[in-house]
């Protein structure tokens, strides 16, 4: 056996020669020829889940709303003011990517960026925040369309680097306000969120908020099981003999879905006023709506669904969906749709300012900052981060279940300065010090 | 503190269900089986597919539990023997890291294998544990579904006791377990005991995951939770260890069900720290036996 | 042999393979050079792991020790504004000693599986640290790693991955190097012994206690290497390099390559990896399959790993 330690030197020179050989091959095989943009087509590289947990949730219908949105764009068959076809008279064509994909984000993104001229995708904050530092040496045009945390804009400025929603800091505000408009005598709050990022932020920022408006307020201990623990029974007790006024909860997908069908039954979602930040998906799961009782607080991460403001363009997109998927489209395909209709729009502008079809990657950079476009959601404004992060007003509305059927009741819109902080103040601050700048705000 | 005794029994209850056929695998066929969580996931989704197809409002209750049972057995015995037939067979005496990696080839095959059969949206089969309704215990409401997962604890770990200390097929298994050579050299059809005490490792992780599938929004990533949880209880109470089993799935259930009520930020370390504070103290786990080493 | 020619051939052997590799650097598109930094960087926590098996150690929890080079580049350059990536790395190769240091003498005591879950338990505590203390280590959003000086030289935004590609090639031969003398040292043979029969080893007179050890130790110094190398070349560093499933991929990347030479590593982990990109974009929806099945063909068809091909080959020329 010791014969394969005491190489001799040709042995060692053969190995390193086959090393390196393997590698070629294997990398060689993948190597695309240098990226062109090609004049009649423009690729945009699409990421969101299509494996794991976040699929059906989040993955699926990002990529369904990509997929009938950008065939619409191909038709000329989007209303206005996106009658024009692809980007600007330029075909689209879409490289999927699952988010997940190996060997690690990083370099995946890197692949996929080699090969495409736009990348649009995103849903983990963890992703978003180590994928912004790469795409800005890879100085590739990227859009986050649907990760929550505020820490991208809020650290660090990039120029590459865009997100067309806005941050998680922005839906539990709202969430704080919403509250305190259907029950102004709270006086206990208690949450369940999981134990990662996006869990432990949306509580710290929903109690922060709670306090901020109401110092009075009693907040309780929060539940912080881990993600997709799957059976919460014991967290249920635990709130159950809390007994708080009201339970903040910013799960999603599986989780979400379990929370309601272990704790529906137990009277957890009556006993006390239950809000789930990120619950909307739910309505359009016909499977389990129907445990979904009156009374519940939704959010969509925006004005999304049901929660949208009406108009043509959200007619044409959800009857598109329907039509197409035989299911309404949740808020992800809606944050989609945002980031797509978002670049068209930049690119279009780069192209009507410098009289030209194919605008450089700087021209639309400038384009896009501090750029306002219409959406099936409204109206989006990229007002933070240097012209590169998005407001959004906010929206929320409360479950009322009427001949077996849940609809959203009380349906508030919160405009942008009552949820968002102003530039160049992070969203911990600005609720920190009430609210500076936001006027005329219910609660 | 009768919230931490409860929430901790029925946790227990489930941790069990879930971990026991992993302990028993790992006991005849020396293979810790990572495709566990898979087989569970397969469970879940089997039983409660069969729940949303063939179970409706107004039929008797006790003809879900029939479907969740049915989904457990089909996907234990069609899988079970497929897997240890056209795989493990071939790895037996081969470097035990070796087996692990088969069985994690296999954890990612199943995974979208699960995912093309059933698709990623998720499968709500909730009616057996709404339907059967609450107790209260103090003040605060408990499912009776949760009697039944302990029920069916007690249950499946009476009849592996017997059947491991009661039956010849036992005695087989437990010759097999102490020494594979001899007991071939005795006469003993191992590869069969093989194969059945791998099906029912199969059969226990379904079961597992069909009587979890009603409290749970059935979906991809069931499977990855499991298989972290099951090792710890299974390491707690000692490879291969029956008691251990039960023991380790008590210990990590009222630790599971303290942290949540008096420190719920420390309920996603609890469990690790628990399985390090063992296994400093008991290297082999509370029930497991030290190897004799062989000159 | 002597041992000092022993060792110049050693050396020269690790030298071509990284001339090579620094010859290819220029020609390699973008994204493969990238993977190849992570892949070389990684390879050196897998060179650990297969260290360790060779003792009959499986390690499940090393990523506790990528985790630990990983924050330690991250915290020296936050709390000390360190910006050299030479002392970046000799930082986290430090701090990943210390803790092993500090936990070796327990987890040393350990074999098979008891010691697979025991490493796995301090790696799942080390990652549930991480995540809980959010306001500390950013959970597990994780932290940024804002680009470093090599040898005080600063890259251009552009330039920055090449020159993380000439830095990891340059440890990554030190390491393989280092390695490879490691393994012709006397505690290099008895790790070995220690995988066959530890008990005839105490009676050969050597200490089973100190060989693992040390061997440990050795390990965790590459595997913090490897995590340091991989948060300056990423530029971000997240708790999930310290859950089991990292630790479970240098484990595959080990018995993929082999653990009978230091080089034998090294072509798993950078097959892993390339396999694991191309399978990923080529097959979007079915990628782990895919991946699972050519696992299972790799496993069964070749027990000893690809570097039995090259074994192989070897012998059957030198008869």
């Amino acid at each position: 056996m010791e014969r394969h330690l005491s190489l001799t030197f040709s042995r060692v020179a053969t190995a390193a020669a086959a090393a390196v050989a393997i590698a070629l091959v294997s990398l060689a095989a993948r190597a695309p020829a240098a990226a062109q943009t090609q004049p009649q087509e423009i690729k945009v590289g699409i990421v969101a889940f299509l494996s794991g947990a976040a699929a059906s949730p989040f993955g699926i219908p990002a990529r369904n709303g990509a997929e009938i949105l950008l065939e619409g764009l191909d038709k000329g068959s989007v209303p206005a003011p996106y009658e024009k076809k692809g980007f600007g008279g330029i075909k689209i064509v879409p490289v999927y990517m699952d988010e997940a994909a190996g060997p690690d984000p990083i370099t995946a993104y890197r692949r996929l960026a080699s090969s495409v001229d736009f990348v649009i995708g995103y849903i983990s904050s963890e992703h978003c925040l180590s994928i912004a530092p790469a795409a800005e040496q890879q100085q590739k045009l990227t859009v986050f369309f649907d990760c929550g945390t505020p820490r991208i804009f809020e650290d660090n400025s990039y120029n590459y680097v865009f997100r067309t929603t806005a941050t998680a800091a922005v839906d539990n505000i709202a969430a704080a306000r919403y509250v305190f408009s259907l029950y102004p005598n709270i006086k206990t709050v208690s949450g369940i969120n999981q134990n990662y990022a996006w869990g432990q932020d949306s509580w710290k920022e929903f109690s922060a908020a709670i306090t901020s408006l109401d110092s009075k307020v009693k907040i309780g201990s929060a539940q912080f099981p881990a993600i997709f623990a799957g059976s919460y029974s014991s967290q249920i007790s635990a709130l159950l003999s809390a007994d708080p006024d009201v339970i903040h909860s910013s799960f999603w997908g599986g989780d979400a879905e379990g929370l309601l069908i272990q704790g529906a039954p137990l009277g957890l979602f009556t006993r006390s006023h239950v809000v789930l930040t990120a619950g909307e998906p739910i309505l359009h799961r016909q499977g389990i709506a129907s445990l979904m009782p009156s009374g519940v607080v939704l959010g969509a991460r925006g004005p999304h669904g049901p929660l949208a403001p009406e108009s043509k363009l959200d007619d044409w997109f959800s009857r598109t969906y329907e039509d197409r998927y035989n299911n309404t489209p949740a808020y992800p395909s809606y944050h989609m749709a945002q980031a797509i209709l978002g670049l068209k729009a930049a690119f279009e502008k780069a192209q009507t300012v410098n009289h030209t079809e194919h605008p450089t990657n700087a021209q639309i950079i400038s384009a896009f900052e501090h750029l306002s476009f219409t959406t099936p959601s409204g109206t989006i404004t990229m007002a933070l981060g240097k012209g590169h992060q998005a407001v959004e007003p906010a929206a929320y509305g409360v479950t009322k279940v009427e001949n077996g059927k849940v609809t959203l009741v009380d349906v508030k819109h919160y405009p942008v300065e009552c949820v968002n902080p102003p530039a160049g103040m992070k969203a911990d601050q600005w609720i920190a010090q009430h609210f500076p700048g936001a006027k005329n705000c219910p609660k | 503190m009768s919230a931490i005794l409860v929430d901790g029994v029925v946790y227990a209850s489930w941790i069990f269900l879930v971990s026991v056929g992993l302990t028993l695998v790992f006991g005849v066929l020396r293979i810790l089986n990572l495709a566990h969580g898979s087989l569970y996931a397969v469970g879940a989704y089997m039983g409660a597919w069969l729940v949303v197809r063939y179970f409706h409002a107004g039929m008797p209750l006790a003809l879900s539990f029939a479907l969740l049972l049915a989904g457990a057995l089909i996907a234990g015995l069609v899988l079970g023997p497929l897997i240890e037939r056209l795989l493990l067979r071939h790895t037996y005496g081969r470097d035990e890291v070796m087996q692990l990696l088969v069985t994690y080839a296999l954890f990612l095959i199943l995974g979208d294998l699960t995912k093309l059969v059933w698709g990623v949206d998720p499968y709500y089969a909730y009616a057996p544990y709404s339907m059967l309704g609450n107790i209260s215990v103090g003040t605060i409401p408990y499912p009776r579904y949760d009697l039944v997962l302990i029920g069916i604890a007690v249950i499946v770990g009476v009849a592996l006791w017997l059947i491991t200390n009661r039956t010849r097929f036992g005695r087989l298994m437990t010759a097999v377990i102490r020494d594979r050579e001899i007991s071939t050299a005795l006469g003993i059809n191992v590869p069969l005991v093989c194969t059945a005490a791998f099906t029912i490792g199969a059969v226990l992780a379904a079961l597992g995951g069909a009587f979890t599938a009603p409290t749970i929004s059935v979906v991809p990533g069931i499977d990855v939770t499991v298989i972290v949880l099951s090792f710890a209880v299974v390491v707690i109470g000692g490879l291969g260890s029956l008691e251990g089993a039960a023991l380790g799935s008590l210990i990590v259930g009222i630790a599971r069900a303290a942290a949540v009520h008096l420190f719920p930020d420390l309920d996603l370390v609890a469990i690790y720290l628990v399985m390090t504070i063992v296994l400093i103290f008991k290297p082999q786990g509370l029930f497991g036996r030290a190897e004799v080493k062989r000159l | 042999m002597s041992a000092d020619s022993g060792h110049a051939r050693r050396l020269l052997g690790v030298a071509i393979l990284v001339a090579i590799l620094a010859l290819l650097g220029p020609r390699l598109v973008g994204w493969t050079q990238f993977l190849l930094t992570v892949a070389l960087g990684e390879s050196l926590a897998v060179i650990g792991v297969a260290l360790l098996m060779r003792a009959g150690l499986v390690s499940f929890g090393q990523g506790l020790f990528s985790a630990a080079g990983a924050y330690a580049v991250a915290y020296a350059m936050r709390l000390w504004g360190v910006h050299e990536a030479f002392v970046l790395l000799a930082v986290a190769i430090v701090t990943s000693i210390v803790l092993a240091a500090v936990i070796g003498p327990l987890i040393c005591r350990y074999r098979q599986i008891f010691f697979a879950m025991i490493s796995l338990a301090f790696s799942m505590v080390l990652y549930s640290i991480l995540l809980k203390f959010n306001a500390l280590t950013g959970g597990s959003d994780g932290m940024e790693v804002p680009a470093a000086t090599v040898l005080g030289f600063h890259a251009s935004a552009g330039g920055l991955a090449a020159s993380y590609y000439y830095l990891t090639l340059a440890w990554f031969g030190a390491a393989l190097f280092a390695t490879a003398v490691y393994c012709a040292s006397p505690v290099g043979y008895l790790a070995r012994a220690v995988r066959d029969n530890e008990i005839r080893l105490e009676y050969l007179g050597a200490s089973v206690r100190d060989v693992t050890f040390r061997t440990y130790l050795f390990a965790a110094a590459l595997t913090g290497l490897s995590g340091g190398l991989f948060a300056l070349s990423v530029g971000h560093v997240s708790p999930t390099l310290a859950y089991w499933t990292k630790s479970g991929e240098f484990i595959f990347a080990a018995l993929l390559g082999g653990t009978s030479s230091p080089f034998a590593p090294v072509v798993g982990t950078v097959v892993f990896e390339s396999l694991n990109s191309y399978l990923s974009a080529s097959f979007p929806n079915v990628w782990q399959m895919a991946l699972g099945v050519v696992m299972l063909a790799i496993i069964l068809l070749l027990p000893r790993g690809l570097w039995s091909i090259y074994q192989t080959l070897a012998a059957r020329r030198a008869r």
